[in-house]
């Protein structure tokens, strides 16, 4: 349904950037999105919130990876760094939630900034193996750094507000905020400062050629997409209450890659599809067998072979054809 | 028929006593099954260990049939593949979900951790027999998590401490895996063997999953100590007691080791190599009291294997649940009452062969055994209890609320005495 509203848009603008089109479709995929809790069963609306939030770390990676060419396997450390500062402050700083989420975001930014200053010079492998080592280092530190972080036991806390605490309230608050940041990613992409992210995976000589500072584009691009995964991060912890080294590892980045890519690489929107495919997946499947990670795996596979292009890649090539 | 007829007749009194508003509702809410939700590792680091649980909790439900105070008992198993997140999604779904009217199990402490302090706030009854971080018992106490038939960390490591004093040890080193349950088990050890005149020369603190100790063995083996204490779990224990043989130090210094060291999970696949470790725990499957016997024996006989700790610890959990449940009629619906029924009940068919109680704070008193690996005629090894301490309490000697006053065991903190 999403799919419409990435289209690039040559029609007139009317509202906030979108056209007629697009801001309809984004009323009515809120507004179901939106009523969804009062159909679900709590621990499906439980589940709906880990997708809404999920989905904002798999459209933050994929504005690097769809839209300038860089796959980061880092991403999961910066959500995390988020995570691990928000329950920090709030149960042991003793901050108010609204503090703690601010600090988070603004620590996830820093920390991608670091990422982006050492990682922006490379490109294709290096950028992944570069961006997966810094990850790796956070995650170290979050183990070993034992008298802050809890070691590999975590930190608990009550980090949401008492006015979150129901499932539906806390749902809302998600997609309220998910809603807010993929609409700021959209305009992001789509802003002449993305396009030339665009550029840049296209031809980055070129670019180069044509004047453009590829390095300090690149750099930008990465603390904006650090900065969105931290706001999930943040949301993350709320929803949990708690945080352990697991959300700082590798397997947290490689998964937000991996729905990023279910869904789509370069469809923004995608991630949050890829996320509810892959979360329902995990769920559904894994209540039947415990080799549930091996279906996972093949499932990833079959993505791969028969829709490189995603989920939502193919839904709109689909499409396209149709429209011809 | 035994259900049905429990039905009329708790029905029956129910009206008659004329029990809340609606006596009927009541009744039928009870007519489904009991549901335990039992999240296990079956997947990731400690898989073996969370497949063992599983053994331990059916061996259990199929001794009583599936029954537990004449209802039907429904066991909802669920994989939390040995990550703290997928194990909270897993509870969130056992008990919003599933219905699930207690949740039991977990293995490694951050997934018991994560599990708790969700329970924390449903209210749901969550037993852990596996999980030893000591704070869930002490300074941290959540009321509706208990550890039913399990024990805290260094709860067995202080008599270790003690027994090591009367053997005449001065000087010992220790070894373990870096991490909160290694803290607490050395610290434990640390603490007594210290305040009793002896000195921890050195401590070693390695990561998870070490392949290679010859770095930490060379250096042990340079030390000079009277004993070595290593707390290991998993692969990690089995490469340590592997190489610790292989390096010679076997034939010159004695190992002890912590209660998961010796486990039936590590020295069922090991020789000789383990022979003589000494470790102490409740629970030693090479005890000549014939309960013990009788449960290794058919745990054997059904499952081809010596019970490991894992497997004994689920089976008396839930046999633990289940004592409690028959007192109060199979209300498992009635948290609050559940909750007090399990603090109040006494394991009588434990497999130790002796009733065990809970003290004040939720944690179990036990005879802790030192126990000693030895050679089975069959040729397989087992741990044998050398000498006993009876009734240990999780503060050792100290009183709880000095005890608990101190910091708890960390890398930075293992009650070491200054001399």
């Amino acid at each position: 349904m999403t799919t419409i509203a990435t289209q690039p848009a040559l029609q007139s603008r009317t509202f906030a950037g979108m056209t007629g089109r697009a801001v309809a479709v984004a009323a009515i995929v809120i507004a179901v999105a939106a009523a969804l809790p009062l159909v679900l069963s709590n621990y499906q609306v439980g589940l709906a919130t880990e997708i809404l939030i999920f989905g904002v770390l798999a459209m933050s990676i994929d504005i690097l990876a769809g839209f300038a060419g860089r796959t980061s396997l880092g991403h999961g450390a910066i959500f995390g760094v988020s995570t691990y500062v928000v329950v920090y402050a709030t149960a042991q700083a003793g901050l108010s939630p609204a503090t703690s989420f601010a600090l988070g975001i603004a620590a996830a930014t820093l920390v991608a900034v670091v990422f982006g200053l050492l990682a922006v010079r490379t490109s294709g492998v290096y950028f992944l193996l570069l961006t997966l080592a810094l990850g790796m280092i956070v995650w170290g530190i979050c183990l070993r750094w034992t008298q802050v972080t809890g070691g590999e036991n975590g930190m608990r806390g009550d980090v949401r507000p008492e006015w979150l605490v129901s499932h539906r309230a806390f749902y809302w608050a998600v997609l309220a905020a998910a809603s807010l940041v993929s609409y700021a990613m959209w305009r992001f992409v789509r802003s002449p400062f993305g396009l030339t992210l665009l550029g840049i995976r296209d031809s980055e000589s070129r670019m180069r050629s044509l004047g453009y500072n590829v390095s300090v584009h690149l750099f930008v691009g990465f603390a904006v997409s650090g900065f969105f995964a931290g706001v999930a991060g943040a949301l993350y912890a709320m929803f949990n209450n708690f945080v352990s080294p697991s959300t700082v590892a590798l397997a947290q980045s490689v998964e937000g890659v991996l729905m990023m890519i279910a869904g789509g690489v370069g469809t923004l929107f995608g991630g949050f599809v890829g996320a509810a495919a892959i979360i329902a997946l995990e769920n559904v499947v894994s209540s039947y067998t415990e080799r549930w990670q091996m279906v996972l795996g093949i499932t990833f596979i079959l993505i791969m072979i028969f829709t490189p292009e995603g989920i939502i890649g193919t839904l709109r090539a689909m499409l396209k054809r149709k429209e011809r | 028929m035994h259900r049905r007829q429990f039905l009329k007749t708790s029905t029956a009194a129910i009206a008659a006593a004329g029990v809340g508003t609606s006596p009927w509702r009541s009744a039928l809410a009870q007519s489904g099954p009991i549901k335990i939700g039992l999240l296990a590792p079956l997947t990731g680091v400690v898989a073996s260990g969370g497949k063992e649980m599983v053994e331990g909790v059916q061996f259990y439900l199929d001794q009583v049939k599936s029954e537990i105070a004449g209802r039907k008992v429904e066991l909802v198993i669920e994989d939390d593949a040995s990550n703290p997140d997928t194990a909270l999604q897993k509870a969130r779904r056992l008990v919003e979900q599933g219905n699930c009217h207690m949740l039991i199990g977990n293995l490694l402490a951050n997934t018991g951790l994560a599990v708790a302090n969700y329970v924390k706030g449903t209210g749901t009854p969550y037993f852990i027999p596996i999980i030893a971080a000591d704070d869930l018992t002490q300074r941290q106490r959540i009321k509706n998590v208990i550890r039913v038939a399990g024990y805290s960390a260094s709860a067995f490591t202080h008599p270790l401490g003690d027994w090591a004093l009367k053997q005449g040890y001065k000087k010992i080193a220790t070894v373990s895996q870096d991490y909160t349950f290694g803290h607490e088990q050395c610290g434990g050890l640390a603490q007594v063997f210290t305040e009793g005149g002896g000195e921890i020369v050195q401590q070693f603190w390695h990561p998870l999953n070490t392949a290679d100790f010859s770095p930490y063995l060379g250096q042990l083996a340079d030390l000079k100590v009277d004993a070595i204490f290593a707390m290991e779990t998993g692969a990690d224990a089995t490469r340590l007691i592997q190489q610790y043989s292989s390096f010679g130090l076997k034939a010159k210094t004695p190992l002890l080791a912590a209660m998961n060291g010796t486990d039936q999970s590590v020295i069922r696949t090991l020789g000789e190599e383990c022979e003589g470790i000494i470790a102490p725990a409740h629970f030693a499957e090479g005890s000549d009291n014939p309960v013990t016997q009788k449960f290794v024996k058919e745990y054997e006989a059904k499952y081809g294997k010596i019970p490991s700790l894992y497997g004994f610890s689920m089976y008396s959990g839930v046999m633990w649940v289940a004592e409690a449940l028959e007192k109060m009629g199979g209300k498992a619906e009635d948290r609050e009452a559940l909750i007090d029924t399990v603090l109040k009940t006494e394991l009588t068919g434990s497999p130790l062969g002796k009733t065990v109680k809970l003290d004040s704070y939720g944690n179990p008193i036990y005879d802790v055994q030192i126990r000693k690996v030895v050679k089975r005629p069959d040729g397989k090894y087992w741990n044998v209890p050398v000498t006993s301490y009876p009734n240990v309490s999780q503060f050792w000697t100290y009183d709880p609320e000095t005890y608990m006053k101190q910091p708890p065991y960390s890398r930075s903190f293992q009650g070491i005495k200054k001399a």
